[in-house]
């Protein structure tokens, strides 16, 4: 197995690998957090504006999480360095 | 799949020398064209009695909207002085969104550096009206609560969160777009129109949320007479002036 192949294959499981782990904590943060903001208005409909506006500013958090993830496996994906430092020198194609 | 499938800064339309002219400039200044032409149409012709046209209603509706906004999150300042740039960020990321819709539009947002851009304008907002609302002394002092121990961490908080409003917008406005053009190679019927909706909502929201976490950054800069606050300053200074 040639170095090109091989950083082409870790690259690929890396970047699944990335995003699948990387969905996770996100998912179950933000299904918490929209449960206690449910349940927030649901005790208190006055305060709907409020309690909304800070779920979606506590969501955005959460989610630049997984955003990151997502970023890193996009790079490793379509951008990879070394991917191009191979190819610039003329490793196969 | 190549690099300019990720970003559109890679789509260069032409080259003047080292600078290359390429679909981020072009779309950032036809989003810029268009909300001041528009902003012109309506403002040549304002009406305060009897009645008014549509575009001056619906102008007027989402600049009170954004002063309501402003005004709740910073704790009741006078929106004044947010809202040129508040308004202008939240406008000029609305229009870019939604017009990712459009076909043959890239939206600039989906590109880092506009996103940058954006986030260190915020960063440099929020020094700028923090100084100007408490003085140079005063604010610096933000670093050092609770304790001083916590000032590398109060540093370093400054710069991430300025890197997660970049790299937040860009990853969500990009992953619209990829999706959208993953999707039409997969499934070309129905399927990605359901996704261009999702990605018109995350745009949306994506928007709402950029405009209001930078004006939380700056009323956590500017916002000294808070309650929880009030009790504190007082034992510390005693008399302090209402600005």
């Amino acid at each position: 197995m040639d170095s090109m192949s091989l950083i082409g294959m870790i690259s690929i499981f890396t970047a699944g690998i990335t995003i699948a782990i990387g969905a996770i904590g996100p998912a179950l943060g933000e299904g918490r957090a929209v449960a206690a903001a449910l349940s927030a208005i649901a005790q208190q409909p006055d305060e709907t504006s409020t309690i909304t506006r800070t779920l979606f500013v506590g969501l955005a958090m959460i989610e630049s999480t997984a955003i990151y993830c997502f970023v890193v496996s996009m790079i490793v994906l379509f951008a990879n360095p070394f991917w191009d430092a191979v190819q610039a020198a003329g490793g196969g194609g | 799949m190549q690099l300019k499938d990720i970003s559109p800064d890679a789509v260069v339309y032409y080259s003047i020398g080292p600078f290359d002219l390429n679909a981020t400039i072009v779309f950032t200044w036809g989003i810029m064209a268009l909300l001041v032409i528009t902003s012109m149409i309506v403002t040549a012709n304002l009406s305060t009695t009897g009645k008014m046209g549509r575009l001056q209603n619906m102008l007027e509706i989402i600049v009170q909207g954004m002063r309501d906004q402003i005004r709740e999150i910073s704790g009741g300042q006078e929106p004044g002085i947010y809202l040129p740039f508040i308004g202008t960020l939240f406008l000029f990321i609305l229009v870019s969104n939604i017009l990712a819709v459009v076909p043959g539009f890239q939206p600039p947002t989906a590109s880092l550096s506009t996103t940058a851009a954006l986030a260190v304008c915020v960063f440099l907002a929020v020094f700028i009206y923090g100084i100007a609302k408490q003085g140079v002394a005063g604010y610096f002092k933000h670093y050092l609560k609770p304790t001083p121990i916590m000032l590398p961490f109060n540093i370093i908080g400054e710069f991430s969160r300025t890197l997660a409003l970049a790299v937040r917008l860009f990853g969500n406005m990009m992953s619209g777009v990829k999706i959208a053009g993953i999707l039409l190679i997969v499934v070309p019927l129905i399927f990605p129109v359901v996704m261009q909706v999702l990605g018109l909502l995350t745009g949306v929201i994506q928007a709402y949320i950029f405009a209001v976490l930078a004006m939380v950054y700056i009323a956590s800069a500017t916002r000294t007479h808070m309650e929880s606050q009030q009790k504190a300053e007082a034992q510390e200074q005693g008399e302090s002036d209402n600005g």
